[in-house]
């Protein structure tokens, strides 16, 4: 399997290589930032550092501003005040993929046409044989025609993750991607993305304990009205890790209990 | 079971099934209540009056084409170019929202002697009635689409770095297409409404004149073949659109059948 494919894999892989250098992906940097709507403040002087090439999970529960933290880190949306930066001191957007609460294919392009999306924005030619080899890892080459209604949640979650890759870009920022599959196929999926994101910089923004315990390499925790987060938090070993690892189970349980806590 | 067999008929078979059922019944009333013909002429003689001026009809019926589809097209250019602009200008929107509604709660009826007045006795008169009633189903529907574009799509290609005209042309017009669908679709169902108004008010040829004309004269059979063509062409019409429809949104879940595809 692995012989057939491996000319292929090898230019793939030296692609990459060229674009994010071993342990040379930029991390992330968050100073002083501040959000308000109106009266309503949703944060307040949050500071964070994510390292090159560290996955980090941030947890929290729904409407604690996890995802206008992503949005503005993303540069979609402004913050109120503060200061988002990559740690070599370049700014983040255009350096992104980003992957959101739902797959966001596009209905109307084929699982191909969607991997290859940001090529077609950007009036890029296609790598094609970059996008075959992504569908290839993420086992949709023979749906590459397909249209996405045709493919079932596990396989659209699949076709999103590889259209991420396709953009090789150093920063992963990831919305719930896997909040909507059922739990034996978000786990399989959690393995492959944890598997196809190593080296990069990743911040994950989850409200699933077990999720952010599988493949963070630290964990932090949003909570409280404005949110404040908690100190960062570490798995022992390495992701993605089982999910009966008792390490797992056991910080998940503690998280759980955090988070319970802070919602009160 | 007979369910099934009539859905196996398919579209065709059933429109003329629809067809031949109500001549039949349009006969059978003819017969049993003796209506004179210059009230309701029975369909034999309706299609003899459609076959001894066929020269006369088919010249009409392609002046109300031409009027239909000229409406059609500058309606729908009209439509769509106002969406656009109230999509890209909220203030533009704001200001033409009401001059919008207003021109909607004028009656076409009312307006036509005056459009006649201006725009003469020809086809200018005709298109832009057709137009009148054409453009706002579609602007409506199709500022509703542009203006429901899932946020997280438009989000996905600002991070792919795509230039505002790559994210119109690639995500908002695509995703809006099938609201504009909505909109064509009621367009092509008045736009013969708008073009006939025009001319029974004010013209010397279309097959609105046709039926003005042989109506004074009694001729009913006449103006039952020139009703007979005006409905031939509305359906022709309502199925071209379908067609593309199917054809440009087919990945939209059953565009237009709820019940199913194979109808």
């Amino acid at each position: 399997m692995v012989a057939l494919v491996r000319p292929r894999m090898d230019a793939a892989a030296a692609a990459t290589r060229d674009q994010t250098p071993n342990g040379g992906n930029p991390g992330i940097r968050v100073r002083d930032l501040t959000l308000r709507f109106g009266a309503q403040t949703v944060f307040e002087n949050l500071s964070f550092e994510i390292s090159g090439g560290e996955f980090v999970a941030l947890l929290g529960s729904s409407g604690v501003g996890k995802s206008s933290l992503l949005k503005i880190i993303a540069g979609l949306a402004d913050a109120t005040a503060g200061s988002v930066i990559g740690t070599d001191g370049l700014p983040i957007p255009g350096r992104i993929a980003y992957m959101g609460q739902q797959d966001l294919l596009y209905p109307w392009l084929t699982v191909m046409q969607n991997v290859t999306l940001g090529a077609r924005l950007r009036r890029e030619p296609v790598d094609r044989p970059w996008a075959e080899h992504l569908l290839e890892r993420v086992g949709l080459s023979t749906r590459q025609k397909a249209l996405p209604a045709a493919l079932s949640g596990g396989m659209r979650q699949r076709a999103a993750i590889a259209r991420t890759l396709y953009e090789r870009q150093p920063i992963v920022l990831m919305d719930e991607p896997f909040s909507a599959l059922d739990a034996i196929t978000r786990a399989m999926v959690q393995d492959l993305a944890a598997e196809l994101l190593a080296d990069r910089t990743v911040l994950l923004i989850t409200h699933d304990p077990l999720e952010a315990c599988r493949l963070g390499h630290h964990l932090m925790v949003l909570s409280g009205h404005p949110a404040r987060l908690g100190e960062p938090f570490t798995v022992p070993g390495q992701p993605p890790r089982a999910p009966d690892d008792p390490a797992v189970l056991t910080s998940q349980g503690h998280l759980l209990r955090l988070l319970v806590e802070a919602s009160r | 079971m007979t369910a099934g067999r009539t859905l196996r008929l398919g579209r065709g078979g059933r429109g003329l099934l629809i067809f031949v059922g109500l001549i039949l019944i349009w006969w059978g009333l003819t017969l049993l209540f003796r209506v004179p013909s210059y009230m309701l002429p029975t369909p034999d003689r309706v299609a003899v009056a459609l076959w001894n001026g066929r020269g006369y009809l088919a010249h009409n019926a392609l002046i109300t084409i031409c009027e239909i589809m000229l409406g059609l097209g500058f309606g729908l250019l009209l439509g769509a170019s106002l969406a656009l602009a109230m999509m890209f200008s909220p203030l533009f929107q704001r200001w033409m929202m009401p001059v919008l509604v207003v021109s909607q709660a004028i009656p076409v009826f009312a307006l036509a002697p005056l459009l006649v007045l201006w725009f003469g006795f020809g086809l200018a008169s005709k298109v832009i009635m057709a137009m009148l009633v054409i453009f706002f189903p579609v602007t409506a529907s199709f500022f509703d689409g542009l203006r429901r574009t899932e946020t997280g799509w438009i989000d996905l290609a600002k991070t792919m770095r795509a230039s505002p005209y790559a994210q119109l042309r690639h995500v908002r017009l695509v995703a809006a297409l099938p609201a504009f669908g909505s909109g064509l679709r009621v367009a092509a169902a008045v736009a013969p409404i708008g073009a006939v108004i025009g001319e029974w008010v004010g013209s010397a040829s279309g097959l609105g004149y046709v039926m003005l004309n042989s109506n004074a004269r009694m001729q009913t059979d006449v103006c039952f073949a020139a009703l007979f063509l005006l409905s031939l062409m509305a359906v022709f019409l309502w199925q071209l659109v379908d067609i593309l429809l199917r054809r440009i949104l087919y990945w939209v879940p059953d565009a237009s059948h709820p019940a199913g595809r194979s109808a």
